[in-house]
């Protein structure tokens, strides 16, 4: 495995579903390289294919043309390296807060002792604090993202797979799980793919930025952020260079928001 | 949730229904009704008190008892098994499909006479058919259970990296126990049918036995006092099964608990 090379590279990769009969293409002709450590927000409009492109990189299914691959291997498999968190959190009902967060623990075989104290360092940085013993069907929206976020912090993947995790968040839950996450990404070399219709949030938080073009998706555009990697995210909103990322962004979107009005999701 | 005083006066109107129930059928039973038909409560409470002082009610309900509840947990432990085994085997499902449909279709009481010719007339053969009715009652439900859980939860299980096993232990089973217990509710009257009906064919003990024995007398009190006593044991078995699930199945207190919002 070259370190120089990309962690993740697309190479013309495209998915086609079939779905009763019908042919839906959902991304085509993707070229994309993601480096280690790197922060790379997807935007564009709804059912462009950006949670596709995630699918494939987990490895959940494989790309219908080109490929995948992952620190030099083609993903043919479901890929360990990744932790997936996405718009439903797929919390198990039958757990509470706490044992939803030690699942992965458990998995890895972690000792009772030392999993408990992660988990309640966990529930501290998600501030769950309070709401051990409730069941997920006793929470709200936005403690459910966070129960789950705490458990794809709890098995710490080499990179975060994540589609729209803080959309049920409010404004400042959100911004604090922001800095969470771009605190924990730097000091921790984590690769992020983070998809979002937030364009604020992709302008905030990426290194780089995807712009996909409607179904079927190709992208339309990268841009690279002028911000440094080391960034102030409350103080962003004064920052002119944020302003004109976020301006360029929406310049971009707005157009294509015609052709998929009246599209749900 | 209900408040106290809600449900003692619920409960007191329960009882005043039933003394109405009582009374009613005291009274028009041989007025409207030929007493033989329908007996009457006072005799029914009579017989009752005569198999109590003679000793052997107990006998007979521990007879049944033990044919009913033997059964139904082999009948509900080999259907959970056999359950999750298939649910997660897909191919082997496929290939059993028509025969277990098959087995499925045939009334299992006329079974009955077949267990005769293998095990005899003992308690043996009323477990055997009992079991055989709530095996496929459980086994259809736990099936069902398995099949209907999350796949989008597998993944993310294998995504953490879990193995067949955890994804069993951890997702598969307390998903499918849902189901597993709504089986188990529906199989208590019939893990009861399966244990009468082998006493009412063959037997001379046994609440099944008592019932028959006492139809055969002409004995109308005799025969709803049997009925009373099959039904408190259904009860029984009834309370059982709900304890077992509230105890195992915490969170879904936690979610009938939960103010509704939209």
């Amino acid at each position: 495995m070259s370190m120089a090379g990309p962690l993740i590279a697309f190479r013309k990769a495209g998915k086609t579903f079939h779905v009763d009969g019908r042919t839906v293409e959902a991304v085509r002709d993707i070229d994309l390289d993601v480096a280690r450590g790197e922060f790379v927000a997807l935007v564009g409009p709804s059912g462009c294919g950006k949670s596709t492109l995630l699918n494939m990189v987990a490895g959940l299914f494989q790309p219908s043309a080109g490929s995948i691959t992952y620190a030099g291997t083609e993903v043919v498999r479901v890929n360990l390296k990744t932790g997936y968190m996405t718009q439903n959190d797929h919390l198990l009902p039958w757990r509470d807060v706490v044992g939803n967060i030690q699942v992965p623990l458990e998995i890895q075989g972690m000792p009772a002792t030392q999993m408990r104290k992660r988990v309640a360092s966990l529930i501290e940085l998600v501030g769950l604090t309070g709401f051990e013993k409730s069941y997920p069907a006793q929470l709200s929206g936005g403690m459910r993202k966070r129960t789950a976020l705490a458990r794809l912090l709890a098995y710490d993947p080499e990179t975060l797979l994540l589609d729209e995790p803080f959309a049920a968040l409010d404004a400042q839950l959100r911004l604090n799980m922001q800095i969470e996450l771009l605190d924990l990404s730097r000091r921790l070399n984590k690769s992020v793919l983070f998809v979002t219709h937030d364009l604020d949030e992709a302008a905030a938080l990426c290194d780089r930025c995807v712009v996909f073009s409607p179904r079927p998706g190709t992208i339309r555009k990268i841009i690279t952020s002028p911000l440094p990697r080391d960034r102030n995210l409350i103080r962003l909103r004064h920052d002119p260079a944020y302003q004109a990322l976020a301006a360029e962004l929406w310049d971009l979107i707005t157009p294509t928001l015609a052709l998929t009005r009246g599209e749900a999701g | 949730m209900r408040k106290a005083g809600q449900s003692l006066r619920l409960n007191l109107m329960r009882c005043a229904l039933l003394v109405a129930i009582l009374l009613t059928w005291e009274m028009a039973s041989g007025v409207v009704v030929a007493e033989f038909f329908v007996s009457k409560p006072s005799a029914i409470g009579r017989a009752l008190g005569s198999w109590l002082a003679g000793g052997n009610l107990f006998f007979h309900i521990g007879i049944t008892a033990l044919e009913a509840f033997t059964g139904f947990f082999l009948g509900a432990s080999i259907g959970v098994v056999v359950g999750v085994v298939l649910g997660r085997i897909h191919i082997l499902a496929d290939l059993l499909h028509p025969f277990i449909i098959a087995f499925y279709s045939l009334p299992k009481i006329a079974l009955a006479p077949l267990f005769i010719l293998w095990i005899g007339i003992g308690i043996g053969m009323k477990i055997t058919l009992t079991a055989t009715v709530v095996f496929f009652l459980v086994f259809l439900n736990t099936y069902t259970g398995v099949r209907n859980v999350s796949r989008e939860l597998e993944s993310i299980m294998y995504l953490m990296g879990a193995s067949e096993r955890h994804v069993l232990t951890k997702v598969v089973l307390p998903s499918a126990i849902t189901w597993v217990f709504a089986g188990l509710r529906i199989s208590v009257p019939y893990a009861l049918i399966g244990a009468i009906v082998g006493e009412l064919i063959a037997s001379n003990r046994g609440l099944g036995f008592l019932l028959a024995n006492a139809s055969g007398q002409f004995d109308t009190a005799g025969v709803f006092a049997a009925l009373i006593v099959i039904m408190m044991l259904s009860f029984l078995l009834n309370a059982l099964v709900r304890a077992a699930e509230i105890r195992l199945m915490p969170w879904k207190s936690a979610e009938s608990q939960r103010e509704v919002t939209i």
